[in-house]
């Protein structure tokens, strides 16, 4: 099994520890895993935006990088739904076709292809959970409050096989972040207020870490709590179930 | 009216400067969706009942011409008589002349989103004909001067303090007593004698059934009843969506509908008007207004599907913190997000933008309507047809021409990662607004290729 490590742009620019951990911890799973030198980005943030017309060039880059493995595994819910849902190439029409059928989020590789049961990790610490939206409505890595089915989380799944680690949940179990790409900028009030408020009943469960499966997520509740100095940090989820604490 | 001017990001701005009060709208709506959650979780059937309504009113979208034809036959072999209006203009003027004619004085109307958007009030306003709106919420911020800001609540952007400011104002209430139940007293009592004196009611209609030729008006007050039922002529007001096929199709809608606005099994009132009583005059203005462009889009046309629940309303963490004005239209919240392009491209554009694109619009959605993919949709088409501000387009396409070069990618990454570069819009802007009440993450020494070159590649 061949497996092509996606690590999309910013988490390659700012948060290359996170990179670094999913790939021990996919080699220490024993996948046979391999990251093509010439990725970028997935388009998301331009189509994202409303140009989607303009992230052409790197859907064809992504294509030329990620041709010839079996799978395709990103430590991001979000950049991974785009692919899924977006990805083209008028020239490898089915080589664009088998990465959209065969791009994981991490949590649902681990748990869906590698059927893993038990992982050998420990992080001591109280650690609350935020469910990334494109992720969770978009990949259905957790089930939703909003719709009437049977209860289950990927990232929980794996969590709770943590030695050590305590987990919580926020109030509102599922409500979004605010980063929302660009939205962030643009929507900046909005999207500062809703990540306080994620913020605050994280806070109230007396949380040290928050975690998530998606770096952007991570990296705007991260600015306002170092904006606020607070003492809770995030950490993504590869983070942990790489760590030997 | 309170429409602004404003973009969607600036009056949400304006609305989160009074934080307690951002909070408290937050919370109130966030109340009234976990209702919404308790009352489905009731129902085995829900995600079923959903589907069966989607592909009702999917069917009906496909054959609408059909069953508007069958409604109006129905509706005249009835008594009533058919109007159809293209445009708000012509909704508004079918009512003037029925008023005009009929030389009527005293006019009630209970709750219709199609009037609003219409904006029939200020249109018989400026020719000196006054309109009393039943609801309670509506009638709130009427003596205010204000539109609805939430289609199912319409002043739930006020509080308690507020409503007793206005009544003591314009209905004579002691200053200062806040309590509900005297509050409601004094509505009640000024709007009974209202509904005695009318001569005109104009209702609107949440389910027009083909086959019968019949509507149904939902409410919780009654007020379309009471108002209908004292008036010698009766006006409803129906955007063409609203048919559907059958009366037995109301078993689906009705159970969703109260559910999803308000957890409740049912609306209080749901009262089927047929035919006019004896003496009285019944008609229907069934509205177009753009609906028919909305229907040949193929991307956006099942917004049309909408029965105005407002559950994406209180679901959506973008409205419950930016309050309804800040969408500057009648119907606001994600439905009117996808709605509201259709009407006005230039004036609107923002609004697709104004959402995380988190989806739980349309998990919420009892008709299932892809309301975030429509927003995403939207997106593409106003930056295709030129909406969408230039400094924005520079940016992205800077950063497209980047990211598609990797070796370009690596020395932007390398020369200006902390800065980061690779995000323009941040550089485009003199007051980057990321760091306005966030830190930038601290940049690493090395990209995660850096170190797998050095560490994974011997
Ligand atoms: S779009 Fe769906 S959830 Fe929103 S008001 Fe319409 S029916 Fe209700």
């Amino acid at each position: 099994m061949k497996i092509g490590l996606f690590i999309p742009c910013y988490i390659d620019q700012f948060y290359p520890q996170v990179g670094i951990a999913t790939l021990q911890l996919l080699e220490k799973l024993g996948c046979n895993v391999s990251f093509p030198l010439n990725q970028t980005c997935c388009g998301q943030p331009m189509a994202n935006s409303g140009f989607a017309s303009l992230s052409k060039g790197c859907d064809k880059n992504f294509v030329a990088n990620f041709t010839g493995f079996d799978y395709i595994v990103a430590p991001s819910g979000s950049c991974v739904l785009h692919l899924k849902e977006h990805l083209h190439d008028e020239q490898h029409p089915g080589e664009a076709e088998h990465i959209r059928k065969h791009i994981y989020e991490l949590t649902e590789f681990l748990v869906d292809v590698l059927k893993i049961e038990k992982i050998d990790a420990s992080f001591p610490y109280k650690v609350g959970l935020h469910n990334s939206c494109h992720g969770q409505r978009g990949l259905h890595l957790s089930s939703m409050t909003e719709r009437m089915l049977p209860s289950f989380s990927k990232p929980e799944q794996l969590l709770s096989q943590v030695k050590g680690l305590q987990l919580s949940k926020p109030l509102r179990s599922d409500e979004c972040c605010g980063f929302g790409g660009t939205f962030c900028v643009f929507e900046e009030a909005v999207s500062v207020k809703m990540g306080k408020d994620r913020i605050t009943e994280h806070s109230a469960n007396e949380v040290e870490y928050i975690t998530g499966t998606d770096v952007s997520c991570l990296m705007h509740l991260e600015g306002i709590l170092k904006r606020n100095g607070s003492n809770v940090k995030t950490i993504h989820i590869a983070e942990i179930l790489n760590s030997n604490a | 009216m309170s429409k602004s001017s404003l973009s969607h990001a600036e009056a949400a701005e304006q609305f989160i400067k009074d934080e307690p009060r951002t909070d408290w709208h937050d919370e109130t709506l966030w109340f009234v969706r976990q209702k919404r959650d308790k009352a489905a979780h009731g129902l085995p059937e829900w995600e079923q009942l959903r589907e069966w309504a989607s592909q009702i009113k999917n069917h009906t979208l496909s054959n609408l011409d059909n069953y508007l034809l069958e409604f109006e036959a129905n509706a005249n072999a009835n008594g009533v008589t058919i109007h159809w209006a293209p445009d708000a203009a012509d909704h508004n003027r079918i009512i003037f002349d029925l008023i005009q004619k009929n030389n009527i004085q005293k006019i009630v109307k209970s709750k219709s989103m199609l009037t609003e958007e219409c904006g029939l009030n200020e249109f018989l306003h400026a020719k000196g004909v006054e309109t009393i709106d039943t609801d309670l919420g509506e009638r709130i911020v009427q003596l205010r001067y204000e539109a609805p800001s939430h289609i199912v609540l319409p002043a739930i952007h006020l509080k308690k303090q507020d409503v007793s400011d206005t009544f003591h104002e314009h209905l004579n209430t002691e200053k200062g007593n806040n309590d509900p139940q005297y509050l409601t007293e004094a509505a009640r009592q000024h709007l009974r004698e209202k509904f005695i004196e009318s001569e005109l009611a104009i209702t609107g209609v949440n389910f027009a059934v083909a086959e019968t030729g019949g509507f149904v008006v939902c409410t919780n007050e009654g007020n379309a009843d009471m108002g209908a039922h004292a008036a010698k002529i009766h006006i409803a007001c129906m955007g063409f969506e609203k048919m559907i096929p059958k009366a037995e199709h109301l078993s689906v809608f009705l159970r969703l509908l109260a559910r999803s606005a308000t957890g409740q099994p049912i609306t209080t009132y749901s009262s089927h008007f047929n035919k006019p009583r004896e003496g009285q005059e019944m008609h229907i203005v069934i509205v177009d207004n753009g609906r028919s462009r909305q229907l040949g889009r193929a991307d956006f046309r099942n917004s049309l599907k909408c029965i105005r629940c407002a559950a994406c309303f209180n679901t959506c963490p973008v409205y419950r913190r930016s309050g309804g004005y800040s969408y500057h239209t009648a119907v606001a919240g994600p439905i009117g997000s996808i709605l509201n392009p259709n009407i006005d491209m230039r004036a609107n554009a923002d609004l697709p933008f104004a959402s995380t694109l988190c989806g739980s619009c349309s998990n919420v959605c009892p008709v299932k309507i892809d309301i975030h993919d429509q927003l995403w949709k939207w997106r593409q088409v106003l930056v295709e047809e030129g909406y969408v501000d230039a400094s924005k387009k520079v940016g992205l396409k800077g950063m497209a021409f980047v990211l598609a070069r990797p070796g370009l990618y690596r020395f932007a990454g390398k020369a200006g990662r902390a800065v980061m570069r690779l995000f323009p819009w941040l550089l485009n802007n003199k007051l980057n607004p990321w760091y306005k009440q966030r830190e930038m993450p601290a940049p690493p020494k090395q990209s995660f290729r850096d170190w797998y070159i050095k560490n994974k590649q011997q």
